[in-house]
């Protein structure tokens, strides 16, 4: 899986996560909090369905690292590659 | 002797009056469409699919959420909260109060629940059997959906309330009890305002439907429009509905002041308990519930004209209500009429009562007392003097509606509501 493919798997999830926002132009370098009405519950939500929809597991430490669409690419594209994806 | 706040004559309590009311029901999503819909006959009930059991019967409200709701909270909260936040959105809305200009704090939510949480367990139970029963694919959001408070929190959110805010848990006769509460909460100085009623979102657990069905309680027939059949011979059980119907009510002195419509005048109620059986209604008791409302509104027996009655059509149930009734009413009440909502829109549990208080309340106004449908072969058993069937009836006059609502445990509740005369 490419960065610019996980970005779009993460965009996914946020669309049904939070689906009253407009996601067509989230810029990939600000913090999607600064951006897009996100809470600390919806933050799990996005943890959750990474879980369910691709088996990736985000510690709770590392939760900052979804801090942004291009954080969410530096982190999860390496997870997704060790799956096969 | 009297009962409530009867019992102390040294003290006058202020007048409650009802302001607005804001219902979904299985037909209708207003009070004025629910109301025409039990004039013409139109029922609400139709085929349901139910999780591990397949083809049902249900009474289905189509209300819209997203008209008060952003998709995110129908998404995160429950179908009770949507169903409450929807009525008390219309109540208050009715109800012409400035919302905007109260304190809100000043406001109190009383939500009468059958139960709640079952739904919501239900549907996290599902989702982790898709994976393994893996119980780190629970959702976080378990514990704020499940917890007993959920719809009337879920209100407050929703409007900005930060007054009391809470359910009523009373089984089928819950939906009577948020608005005795309220009554009595703003006879206590509580509040000024309160959004009172009772929901339910029963329909989405299988559990429900399968208990009845293990009781030999759940209805079936070839037409589902004709399976909710109270005091009908061939009555075979329940039909489980949907809905909810939340009241604005007030002081009197309160509603007078800002020139608000008056729907009717809580008159006066009574709560006990069977104390006899989980499951069978005790009619004693029953008529003991109704007698004592009557004491505490001062009104006799012949000065209602209009009884709803709370009979969901099982086959001992009705009876055993209808028996009460007959204690009660037999005979020397000419002007009174009985009927039923249920027939309509099956049993929609902790919103029963609210429900079909709200289908009889215009009847104030138009002197029609709306029938209780599909009784094709009535049982004798079940036949009580002035009971209205099929077909709406002119009455001379409707001055007091009695309510009944009756719950598992042996909860009964009557609630009595007067024309408004000042």
């Amino acid at each position: 899986m490419t960065k610019e493919e996980t970005k779009q798997a993460v965009l996914d999830i946020i669309a049904d996560v939070a689906p009253d926002e407009d996601i067509t132009d989230v810029k990939p370098d600000v913090r999607l909090r600064d951006q897009l009405e996100l809470d600390s519950m919806d933050f799990l939500d996005i943890v959750m369905e990474l879980r369910k929809r691709h088996n990736i597991e985000v510690p709770e430490a590392e939760y900052p690292e979804l801090a942004s669409l291009d954080s969410c690419a530096e982190y999860l594209t390496p997870k997704f590659e060790a799956l096969g994806k | 002797m009297a009962s409530g706040f009867c019992s102390d004559m040294s003290f006058t309590p202020p007048r409650i009056v009802i302001t607005g009311i804001g219902l979904t029901a299985p037909n209708g999503n207003s009070l004025a469409e629910y109301r025409q819909n039990l004039l013409n006959g139109v029922s609400g009930v139709q085929p349901f699919d139910v999780r591990y059991m397949g083809k049902s019967l249900a009474g289905v409200c189509d209300f819209d959420p997203l008209r008060y709701q952003k998709r995110k909270e129908v998404r995160v909260g429950t179908r009770a909260a949507s169903i409450s936040i929807y009525c008390a959105r219309e109540a208050v809305g009715d109800s012409g109060v400035d919302f905007d200009a109260m304190a809100k704090d000043r406001v109190g939510i009383y939500i009468g629940t059958t139960e709640h949480g079952n739904v919501e367990t239900e549907n996290e139970i599902y989702a982790i059997s898709k994976f393994d029963y893996d119980t780190k694919y629970w959702s976080h959001y378990h514990n704020p959906r499940t917890v007993a408070n959920n719809p009337a929190g879920e209100v407050s959110l929703n409007l900005g309330i930060t007054g009391p805010a809470y359910c009523i848990g009373a089984a089928c006769a819950a939906g009577n009890l948020g608005l005795i509460h309220a009554a009595q909460m703003l006879r206590l100085g509580e509040v000024d305002l309160a959004i009172c009623g009772g929901v339910s979102e029963s329909i989405h657990t299988f559990g429900i439907f399968a208990g009845f069905k293990s009781q030999g309680a759940l209805a079936t027939h070839i037409d589902p429009t004709k399976a909710s059949r109270p005091f009908d011979k061939d009555r075979n059980g329940i039909v489980i509905a949907e809905g909810g119907a939340l009241y604005t009510l007030e002081r009197l002195e309160d509603a007078q002041k800002r020139g608000a419509k008056i729907y009717g005048e809580i008159g006066g109620y009574r709560v006990n308990s069977d104390a006899s059986d989980y499951v069978l209604p005790n009619p004693t008791r029953q008529a003991e519930c109704v007698r004592q409302a009557l004491q505490s509104a001062q009104l006799k027996a012949s000065d209602i004209h209009i009884v709803n009655t709370h009979a969901t059509a099982t086959p001992q149930g009705d009876i055993q209500e209808c028996g009460a009734l007959r204690d009660v009413f037999g005979e020397g009440c000419p002007d009174t009429h009985i009927n039923n909502t249920k027939s309509f829109i099956g049993h929609a549990m902790g919103a029963a009562g609210a429900l079909e208080l709200a289908g009889n309340i215009p009847s104030f106004d138009d002197l029609v007392v709306h029938p209780t449908i599909n009784v094709d072969n009535l049982d004798p058993e079940c036949a009580i003097p002035g009971m209205v069937l099929n077909k709406p009836v002119k009455a001379e006059k409707v001055d007091a509606i009695l309510n009944n609502s009756f719950g598992m445990l042996g909860i009964n509740s009557t609630l009595i509501v007067k024309r408004f005369t000042p």
